[in-house]
């Protein structure tokens, strides 16, 4: 299929720590088509960013070791490749931007620096040719003066433009696919808006597929085309989508929908909640990872693990129980 | 910036009176006279001698009036103003006739007569050998036990730093003599001469092996904390060689740390060769500086601890000139 971007099958990770083995992500598969806009959601610990890192190799090792699973991306199996080969697809066609601006930019190096190094090492431009097209990024995710900002350092700049910088250095290869890590989860609301527009406008420009993790379910329903839930290391519902807000399937995502505030609900209503914690991670679990949360669990959901079914159209859910009826899935 | 090291040097000043005046006091009050062979087992001197020399050297004058005139200056029998320690002049040396403190120390001896072949020359070299000797295994040493956490190759490195920061150089340098000197007989347990260089390997490893393995540990502390940053994920993320990440990106951060600590570092190499020198008869100011004391010649002990302290203060001042250069984030007030 030449329209897969990105195929992962069975991915599984895993973490050692002294505590025993974390089993971060257990078993994820999901594809990306060109052009296409993934929304990946769940709670925090729920393995997203995990399985994000794990397909561009760089999860830290040790401690954490991929254990299974393919990651094809155009064809060619990412998890296989030496460290070599998949150096040339990150940064390059495959890219990513992280959650915290403040941090992720190398306090000592000016701006202007970081932003060549991806130029010159995989478009092979010279160090002037770079420092041209660097300032052509910046101005391109609006900031003003690029030129002369080059030479200063990421504390020269707010929050929001350090971000917008590492959304011009993740761009600056033209990649394929952009995987943005909760890009404005630090950000405040203002800011957030501001570079979603951004993306959205370049998404547009550009036209790559993006792979959005987040858990703010308001950003993918005006971003995404797609939708997949996670939990507990699973993916346990993906859905168009429109689909998976009016149509949610599984008691989970039916949960984190509905607690999300409302402006058409009561003042004083208080905000309902998913009871209970999310899973720790010591063992694989052999049950339904949302069993002791759920309110429609069943004998089944403690002996066995469901997988994910097709339910509609693209949409397709992992659980035993069918929550329109209540009863079990036949 | 200029206003705030300009303040900084000002600052000197009250540290150095301080500094003249401490060990004015406790040295005098040290029993003892510089001809009182009691320290070195031999005769004193007659009275009447002793008295003379007394006031040749102004010891008759009150104790209050000899600080102040080797500190600052005083009036001569001409009364003309002779300018004190505050002008560079650091009296003359009470044991080695006709000749000055800064002579003793910074006028080369032996048929060389460059700079370096001075007491203050030969202990500034040895300093600067102990602290090459430092940076080159430090720096590495640390580097690789960071990126190698919880191999062999780091739990070796921590045992041998370890051991390098807890073992005295005494104990070092006896060690290395009696293996290098007595047993394999490759240098002479004193040596003829100084200008060959092989007789400056062993000092050198003494007295840096110390600073060696502090900064070792000190990288490695910064590596390992710079290798969780996030800027360094995105270095990898932008599929940079490991070299370059390492080097580029993680080094010139876990290095601040480490450079700042260099300028006190060689203050105190040079200083604190004491027993270095003592113990390879190396012909520095450190060795000079203990005589003195044994000897109780009062203005080379005056001198000498007056160096000491300005070369630490200064250090300690250039650390902060010195950060403004590699820490981009660092702007001193105007």
């Amino acid at each position: 299929m030449p329209d897969l971007l990105l195929d992962v099958k069975g991915l599984e990770t895993q973490f050692k720590t002294p505590d025993g083995i974390i089993h971060a992500v257990n078993g994820v598969s999901f594809v990306l088509k060109e052009g296409e806009t993934l929304g990946v959601v769940g709670e925090s610990g729920c393995g997203k960013s995990v399985t994000m890192l794990s397909v561009l190799g760089l999860i830290p090792s040790p401690p954490g070791k991929i254990i299974a699973g393919e990651a094809f991306f155009m064809g060619q199996d990412l998890l296989k490749m030496s460290s070599e080969e998949i150096r040339h697809v990150r940064g390059a066609q495959l890219s990513m931007v992280f959650q915290d601006p403040m941090t992720s930019l190398n306090p000592v190096l000016t701006v202007g620096h970081q932003l060549e190094e991806p130029l010159m090492l995989h478009v092979g431009m010279s160090r002037n040719q770079a420092s041209e097209r660097a300032a052509e990024l910046l101005g391109m995710v609006g900031i003003p003066k690029p030129k002369d900002r080059l030479k200063d350092y990421p504390h020269q700049f707010s929050g929001g433009m350090r971000q917008r910088v590492m959304i011009a250095m993740a761009l600056s290869c033209s990649p394929q696919v952009l995987i943005a890590d909760e890009p404005t989860t630090a950000l405040d609301v203002t800011i957030q808006a501001q570079i979603i527009e951004l993306v959205k406008r370049l998404r547009d420009e550009i036209g790559m597929a993006i792979v959005w993790i987040t858990h703010d379910l308001g950003i993918v329903a005006g971003l995404a085309q797609r939708v997949a839930v996670m939990y507990g290391g699973f993916i346990i519902e993906e859905s168009p989508v429109a689909d998976l807000y009016t149509n949610p399937e599984h008691p989970y995502t039916i949960g984190l929908l509905g607690s999300l505030p409302r402006l058409d609900q009561k003042i004083n209503k208080k905000l309902t909640s998913i009871e209970g914690l999310p899973p720790v991670l010591y063992q694989k679990p052999h049950f339904c990872p949302f069993a002791p949360r759920c309110k429609w669990v069943m004998e089944r959901c403690w002996k066995e693990n469901p997988t994910l079914e097709t339910v509609g159209p693209e949409h397709r859910v992992a659980c035993w129980v069918d929550t329109k009826t209540g009863r079990p899935r036949s | 910036m200029i206003n705030y090291f300009l303040r900084r040097l000002l600052w000197l000043i009250p540290v150095m009176f301080t500094v003249s005046l401490v060990t004015f006091f406790i040295m005098r009050s040290a029993p003892g006279s510089p001809w009182d062979g009691a320290a070195e087992n031999r005769r004193s001197l007659d009275p009447a001698t002793q008295k003379a020399l007394e006031k040749f050297y102004g010891l008759d004058k009150p104790v209050w009036r000899q600080f102040l005139a080797y500190t600052f200056g005083d009036f001569d029998d001409d009364k003309k103003f002779v300018c004190g320690a505050m002008c560079g002049n650091l009296g003359p040396s009470y044991r080695q006739k006709g000749l000055t403190i800064q002579q003793i120390l910074f006028v080369p001896f032996g048929d060389n007569d460059s700079f370096w072949y001075s007491r203050f020359g030969y202990s500034l070299r040895l300093g600067l050998f102990a602290l090459a000797i430092a940076i080159i295994i430090g720096i590495p040493v640390g580097m690789i036990a960071a990126l190698k956490q919880n191999t062999w190759v780091d739990y070796l490195g921590l045992f041998t730093t370890t051991a390098g920061v807890s073992v005295p150089s005494f104990v070092l340098g006896l060690f290395l003599i009696i293996i290098f000197a007595s047993m394999l007989h490759w240098i002479n347990v004193i040596p003829k001469t100084w200008n060959e260089l092989k007789y400056w390997i062993l000092p050198s490893i003494v007295l840096g092996f110390n600073t060696s393995s502090f900064t070792a540990r000190l990288t490695r502390a910064a590596m390992l904390e710079v290798m969780r940053q996030d800027y360094v994920r995105t270095a990898r993320a932008k599929g940079l060689a490991e070299r370059v990440v390492v080097v580029g990106h993680m080094l010139k951060n876990a290095l601040i740390p480490v450079v700042t600590i260099l300028g006190p570092a060689l203050a105190g190499l040079v200083t604190g060769s004491f027993i270095v020198e003592t113990l390879f008869s190396f012909p520095g100011m450190g060795r000079a500086y203990i005589q003195s004391i044994g000897q109780r010649d009062y203005s080379m002990i005056m001198g000498t601890t007056l160096i000491y302290a300005l070369l630490v203060a200064l250090a300690n001042v250039s650390v902060d000139f010195v950060y403004v250069f590699i820490d981009p984030r660092i702007r001193l007030e105007k």
